[in-house]
């Protein structure tokens, strides 16, 4: 084995260890607000560590580099570009350099598009694939729950085979499929939306489309199977008993508890759209953040690999906080932490 | 290549190709070259730069030697290595001093070279050896992506850059050569979806897109905006010479031999590509002025009897016998279906079987590259538009050659043509080592490419030159 794989396997074994470590201590119960946060703050930072060193160990050890090319350059100059990026230091210094790097928030330059730094990469794309990612959310929630709710109530009545027909396609076709064909339909045939491109609302649509029909069918049939088993839960025949009305039973004490697998699926409902974007950004020409982590791939482009690797780390790790705290929000059976009132 | 387009729209060199693809004077309105073929002396015009400042000769010492400087680690400054003392200063066993690019006065330029190198005029028309304007570049680090800073001296200048969506470009009026440019604006969109920019052609949101979907083509045939230009490259499989069975010359002319390349061209590919009987492409001038390919002519034939007959004297009869062998390419639909194509014929026409391997881009380049291959895939771009810039790729462990072979006689006729600025010499030594390469068929020659754009029937004089896939607006006009 070469020095360099050494150096891999000391670091990976390293980082895991610590990982461990910290997972067996805060799995620790009975924790205050506070400690539950800071506890949660640090597996997260370990754990963003631990994905820096596996992504840096598997990029490296891949074959290629961000300047292999079909014609191969003369030596002198492929020895000016690597001392440039500092690309030949040994492998544990480049590590050490780039977490001191990551440390004070710099991601370092673009190893393809010289001039350009990770950090203007992700500040110009992420707000655009937070945009459609959004609209893709809030589409398929509304869209999701309203058919799955309509679904369970017309139970095995027309309106019930419509919904899930369609929630079988809209899970069964991929992305891309789906992309292009709404772009030959409304672009190409009927020509009443705009094919590509970012700005205006209405190249908002299709895209929003294509990345919302796969987490929408999903939610609807979730909160269709979820609603029929509350509706035959006792407290809504109490309900019904008392002579409530009938959507005061379904929108004020059936959806709430119906909606909590939603809940659950929003992190990996966000982790789904994240990933989606990918394609979609790429088939509709949306300058957003997909398309830099499927091509710094293919380019070896280290930097920006990282960058966006540990930027949808923190950003999913964030989101899933965030889906917690929501959970306990509307559902007072579940606890985080002990509260202080306790 | 969106950059080089963007950058021709941008930049005017010491000399810029017309719509015949011949090399015309840009921003030096005549040169001289010495008559050993080693100095060539630019006399620039009165032209300006964006900002109105004069373009002085000094302007191309600064900006050459920036691409040389070891610290730019430009990954063309290889485009320079003719000129003298160059290479030494890009691999810091040089001085800059010592790089012999000299201005002899605000409008003389004279560069020496290594060798009489006759392809270095075409090399000006190049972007690599475009000026840039020297206040922009040392002030500001991020001069190329912040339009306001971004002086040129092309035909357009840019007014905006939205990365990954479009660039706005409008006419330059200090451009020396204004009262021809036709277009007072120019929007590019940076797509990376060909089938995207397909639609938004097809919806008139495009005059013009580079690149058209395979899958496109033969419907578009009839189509008047469909437009096949030629491509000065090769698509060719390398045979790795250190292997069995194909360290046996027999075997790799009978593998040549025993393809059906026309069909591949028509029925496959259908850009109308033209079938390679040869290394070099067509589009090349001999010292005559003809085309180089034209006047050398085929160097092998398909021959299927006499292919069956090499693979028997090899051991293989009726492909008896023959070792596992694999045809390595890197993941592309087009890469497929060739090497299944080629594949059947193999079989069905020589009784030998290989299998196909498909790698991703990067793994593909690195076993190419340590010869961890059988058959490979691979195509080549001149880098200037002369033969020399194919012929040299096989002299023996060049840089590109890949195949581990290699022939002294070969090496020696690519010394020839390089040491004389004498055409006839220099085409002659390249006619005979070009019939060396195919006598010995270390490469396959499949076809020659095209270069297919989408041009609307409004939009005229879009310039395509022949090779690097990119075009240029200067003349361009929409009716």
């Amino acid at each position: 084995m070469s020095e360099n794989s050494y150096t891999f396997l000391i670091m990976l074994i390293l980082s895991i260890c610590f990982y461990i470590f910290m997972f067996i201590d805060v799995s620790r119960k009975g924790d205050s607000q506070m400690g539950y946060f800071l506890r949660r703050a640090l597996t997260s930072l370990l754990a963003l560590w631990l994905i820096v060193t596996i992504t840096f160990t598997i990029m490296h050890l891949i074959p290629g580099g961000p300047f292999a090319s079909e014609k191969k350059l003369p030596d002198a100059i492929l020895r000016n570009l690597e001392q440039r990026y500092h690309l030949n230091d040994p492998l544990y210094k480049q590590y050490a350099g780039y977490l001191i790097n990551l440390l004070q928030g710099d991601l370092g330059p673009s190893f393809k598009y010289e001039n350009r730094t990770v950090n203007s990469i992700i500040r110009e794309g992420f707000p655009v694939s937070a945009a459609l990612g959004s609209l893709a959310i809030v589409l398929s929630l509304s869209a999701g729950i309203l058919a799955g709710t309509v679904s369970a109530l017309r139970q095995k009545r027309w309106q019930d085979y419509t919904v899930m027909t369609m929630a079988t396609f809209g899970f069964s076709i991929p992305s891309f499929i789906l992309a292009g064909l709404l772009m030959y339909v409304f672009a190409y045939k009927l020509r009443v939306l705009p094919s590509a491109l970012w700005g205006a609302w209405q190249q908002a649509v299709l895209p929003t489309l294509a990345l919302a029909a796969l987490p929408t069918a999903f939610i609807a049939r979730l909160v269709r199977s979820s609603m029929l088993e509350v509706l035959r839960l006792d407290y809504i025949r109490t309900a019904r008993a008392k002579g409530l009305s009938e959507s005061n039973i379904i929108l004020r004490h059936a959806l709430p508890n119906a909606i909590l697998p939603v809940v659950t699926y929003s992190g990996p409902l966000i982790a789904a759209i994240l990933t989606g974007s990918f394609v979609v950004e790429f088939i509709f020409a949306i300058p957003g953040l997909g398309r830099w982590f499927v091509q710094s791939i293919t380019n070896r482009d280290y930097t920006v690999i990282l960058g966006v690797t540990i930027f949808y780390s923190a950003f999913l790790m964030l989101m899933n906080l965030i889906v917690d705290l929501i959970y306990i929000a509307i559902d007072p059976r579940i606890k985080l932490f002990d509260s202080k009132e306790v | 290549m969106p950059e080089g387009t963007i950058i021709l729209q941008l930049f005017d060199g010491l000399t810029r190709y017309d719509e015949n693809q011949e090399i015309k004077p840009a921003i030096a309105e005549s040169w001289q070259i010495s008559t050993d073929g080693l100095i060539y002396t630019f006399k620039l015009r009165d032209a300006k730069w964006g900002n109105g400042e004069p373009i002085k000769a000094q302007d191309f010492v600064f900006s050459w030697l920036r691409v040389l400087a070891p610290e730019t680690a430009s990954e063309y400054a290889y485009q320079l290595f003719y000129v003298k003392g160059a290479e030494d200063y890009n691999s810091g066993k040089g001085k800059k001093e010592d790089v012999a690019i000299k201005a002899i006065d605000d409008k003389t330029l004279q560069v020496t070279l290594e060798k009489p190198t006759p392809q270095f005029l075409g090399l000006t028309a190049f972007y690599t050896l475009f000026p840039v304007y020297e206040k922009s570049v040392q002030d500001n680090d991020n001069w190329f992506t912040d339009p306001a800073k971004y002086i040129g001296n092309g035909p357009f200048k840019m007014v905006s850059w939205e990365h990954n969506q479009k660039i706005v470009l409008e006419k330059n009026p200090n451009y020396w050569d204004a009262a021809k440019v036709r277009l007072n604006k120019l929007e590019i969109y940076l797509i990376d979806s060909v089938d995207t920019g397909f639609n938004m052609f097809k919806t008139g949101q495009l005059d013009f897109q580079e690149e058209v979907p395979v899958q496109e083509i033969t419907a578009m045939r009839e189509s008047k905006e469909l437009q096949i230009a030629p491509d000065t490259s090769i698509y060719f499989y390398r045979f790795n010479v250190t292997r069995k069975p194909f360290d046996d010359v027999r075997v790799r002319k009978a593998l040549a031999m025993a393809i059906d390349r026309k069909q591949l061209t028509d029925n496959v590919l259908m850009a109308g590509e033209k079938p390679a009987f040869a290394f070099v492409p067509f589009g090349f001038k001999d010292e005559g002025g003809k085309d180089f390919r034209q006047t050398s002519g085929n160097l092998f034939e398909e021959n299927l009897t006499e292919a069956k007959k090499l693979l028997a004297e090899a051991g293989y009869p009726e492909g008896k016998g023959f070792p596992k062998a694999a045809i390595l390419f890197n993941t592309s639909e087009n890469h497929m279906k060739i090497a299944e194509a080629i594949q059947q014929m193999w079989k069905n026409n020589l009784g030998i079987e290989v299998s196909l391997e498909s790698t991703e881009w990067q793994v593909y380049m690195d076993r190419e590259e340590s010869g961890d291959y059988d058959i490979a895939r691979a195509a080549w771009t001149p880098d200037y538009l002369d033969p020399m810039s194919f012929i040299d790729l096989f002299v023996t462990d060049g840089g590109n050659n890949y195949t581990g072979w290699g022939k002294a006689a070969y090496d020696a006729l690519v010394d020839e043509a390089n040491s004389t600025s004498d055409q006839k010499i220099r085409m002659e030594a390249m006619r005979k080592a070009e019939m060396i390469l195919m006598d010995e068929m270390p490469v396959m020659p499949i076809y020659f490419y095209t270069n297919a754009n989408l041009i609307k029937e409004s939009a005229k004089k879009v310039i395509v030159p022949p090779f690097g896939v990119f075009a240029d607006f200067k003349y361009a006009y929409v009716e």
